[in-house]
């Protein structure tokens, strides 16, 4: 499973990554093997501005249908447009090609609360038996 | 495979049956709207004959799996048999004649056998008043919940917006609550299955509308605070709904209403014996506490004249005061009252509850012969169906999907798996009480050879199921390619 060290993870499986006072999430290589085949995904329009652990989309595989949460408070800046048409990016591609919303961040005392790499490899860990 | 399409016996001129003549006067193309008027050349119908039709629908039926062709435990969807009287009562010409407009003094013995259909509901479920026109149980539900927010509206209230959902939920239950313009909460489940209290405690206010529950969840286990969750819901002014989904493990051993719940829809098409899924439509009567009696969907059936001795009462069709209006053209799926009705008859109330009773004897059985091959995460007395994980850690390769198509091959059909959502890998096995003990050892035979094939042969499920006429369906271009006609699309289509 890949996890890049470089991200923060929630413990609804997005990944963040911060540059200055924006971010790009999406969600995680674990989130996307447990989903399987994604053939649809909606996110919310650039402008609307949201809380932690607020919905920023919804993600739909062969298997089931799933909100995704945004990683830190914050304005959603840009949307990934080639996710509506190219959803498979989503498993070929989650940390790169399959970012999902670009946002400003809000309140970045927020990122304390998230786990790193080693956290969240230890959290899918403790997920599987 | 490819299968011709009934099409592809099409012959110009070649006809299924003789048009009797006419007796009534012929209407004139010149008379309709210019627009309105196809070209008989452009229509695109099969031109075929009577054996052409009776052979490639029998053939297209024998490739599909069905109840009467096997046995299949789908989980939460109630598969049992559905008995041939049904078929003969529901084609009684007094009931396969009637017409919904005709005058209810000429229906008198339609509207009787309603009557005492929502008179046994109310029974089995414990409720004041029922309504049979939901159309099947997501309809149900929508009704119900339709309900629960005029109750709150005609109070005063309108500050209620949220419903309260356990994540063991069926899908259809936000969906439901969506529909109805009001907001979904979601709640935890705890370690044995049940709802979270805490958080229940934590998520009742005055804003909350109801908590929907279906009890035994889809874990198939009864929820064993059940007191507990009537009572905060109803201190918080809520009410609560019940997913009749499976009320197989409950008919005559627990009544819903007793428990407190102020809305349950029953699924005629699980719980009582009429066809599920592709052999007919599906029937959601709704139930309700005296506090939502009124706000019931018009009209509902009533005797309007009491009988005496020599005459039978009068039935007829009331409003309720305080209705939410009519949620189904005429009077619901008429055909499966008459289904349901036999059903009941046949088995009286003892009947119905052995039933039940066997059904949730018969899952215990199952889950004790899988339990040591397949993991099971809520170990735990099941009511009428269970869930087991289709996943080995020492066989990484092998799905619950697998494992499902695996078990094509030996013909059986698969169990609802990938649910309930809390459940990595699920299989939800529900084997109903129609089948044998015979039956149950076999398939659980069959689960335990895949079990050990998982490990020593994992590409034998990997590739499965070999025997069917298609083996793995390409379920991504399934589900984002909406379109099913096979043939180009006729103009007046596009």
């Amino acid at each position: 499973m890949n996890i890049p060290a470089d991200l923060k993870y929630t413990k609804s499986d997005e990944w963040v990554r911060v540059d200055g006072d924006t971010a790009t999430a999406g969600i995680s290589d674990y989130a996307q093997t447990q989903l399987s085949d994604i053939v649809f995904v909606e996110l919310q329009s650039a402008g609307t501005s949201l809380k932690q652990g607020e919905s920023f989309g919804s993600v739909e595989s062969v298997k089931a249908a799933s909100e995704m949460n945004m990683p830190l408070s914050g304005e959603i800046i840009e949307t990934n447009a080639a996710l509506s048409d190219s959803p498979e990016l989503v498993n070929q591609d989650p940390y790169g090609n399959a970012w999902m919303i670009k946002f400003g961040i809000a309140d970045s005392a927020e990122l304390a609360g998230l786990m790193d790499a080693a956290a969240y490899q230890k959290y899918c860990d403790e997920r599987a038996h | 495979m490819t299968e011709p399409l009934i099409y592809d016996y099409s012959s110009p001129g070649r006809a299924g049956i003789t048009m009797p003549q006419p007796d009534v006067p012929l209407a004139s193309f010149a008379d309709l709207p210019n627009g309105l008027v196809r070209d008989p050349q452009t229509l695109d119908l099969p031109e075929v004959s009577q054996l052409d039709v009776v052979r490639h629908f029998t053939h297209l039926s024998a490739l599909n799996h069905s109840i009467d062709k096997g046995f299949y435990p789908l989980g939460s969807c109630t598969m049992k048999y559905n008995p041939r009287i049904n078929e003969e009562t529901a084609r009684l010409p007094g009931f396969a004649f009637s017409h919904p407009m005709q005058d209810p003094l000429t229906a008198q013995g339609n509207l009787a056998l309603m009557y005492q259909l929502q008179e046994w509901l109310k029974e089995i479920g414990g409720f004041a008043a029922v309504t049979l026109q939901p159309a099947a149980g997501a309809h149900g539900e929508f009704t119900g919940i339709l309900m629960m927010r005029a109750y709150h509206l005609d109070r005063g209230d309108a500050a209620r917006k949220k419903i309260l959902i356990p994540n063991s939920a069926h899908g259809t239950n936000p969906a439901s609550t969506t529909m109805s313009g009001l907001e979904v909460v979601e709640l935890p489940s705890d370690s044995r299955g049940n709802i979270d209290l805490e958080a229940l405690r934590q998520a009742c206010g005055p804003d909350v509308v109801g908590l929907m529950i279906t009890n035994p969840n889809t874990l198939g286990l009864f929820e064993e605070h059940i007191e507990d969750v009537v009572k905060l819901v109803h201190g918080c002014g809520g009410l609560i709904y019940g997913d009749g989904a499976n009320m197989n493990a409950m008919v005559g051993i627990a009544r819903p209403g007793d428990l407190g719940f102020d809305v349950l829809h029953y699924n005629l098409h699980k719980t009582f014996s009429t066809p599920h899924g592709g052999g007919g439509p599906g029937s959601g009567p709704v139930g309700v506490s005296e506090r939502l009696a009124d706000f019931l969907p018009a009209p509902l059936v009533a005797i309007v004249e009491d009988g005496d001795d020599d005459e039978p009462p009068l039935y007829g069709f009331i409003t309720p005061k305080k209705t939410i209006g009519r949620m189904k053209a005429f009077h619901g799926q008429f055909g499966m009252h008459v289904r349901a009705y036999t059903y009941m008859r046949v088995h009286g109330a003892e009947g119905l509850r052995e039933n039940s009773e066997v059904a949730v004897l018969n899952a215990n059985y199952l889950l004790a012969k899988l339990k040591g091959a397949y993991y099971l995460p809520y170990d735990r007395v099941c009511k009428h169906e269970f869930v087991l994980e289709g996943h080995w850690a020492d066989a990484p390769d092998v799905h619950a999907l697998d494992i499902s198509k695996r078990l094509m091959d030996y013909g059986i059909h698969p169990p609802t798996n990938y649910f309930p959502l809390i459940v990595k890998e699920a299989l939800m096995i529900e084997p109903t009480e129609t089948e044998s003990k015979e039956t149950l050892d076999q398939f659980a035979e069959v689960m335990l050879t895949i079990a050990k094939e998982a490990h020593e042969s994992p590409q034998v499920l990997k590739t499965a199921p070999h025997v069917t006429p298609v083996a793995r369906l390409d379920e991504v271009r399934a589900a984002k390619e909406l379109v099913l006609c096979c043939r180009p699309l006729p103009e007046w289509a596009e």
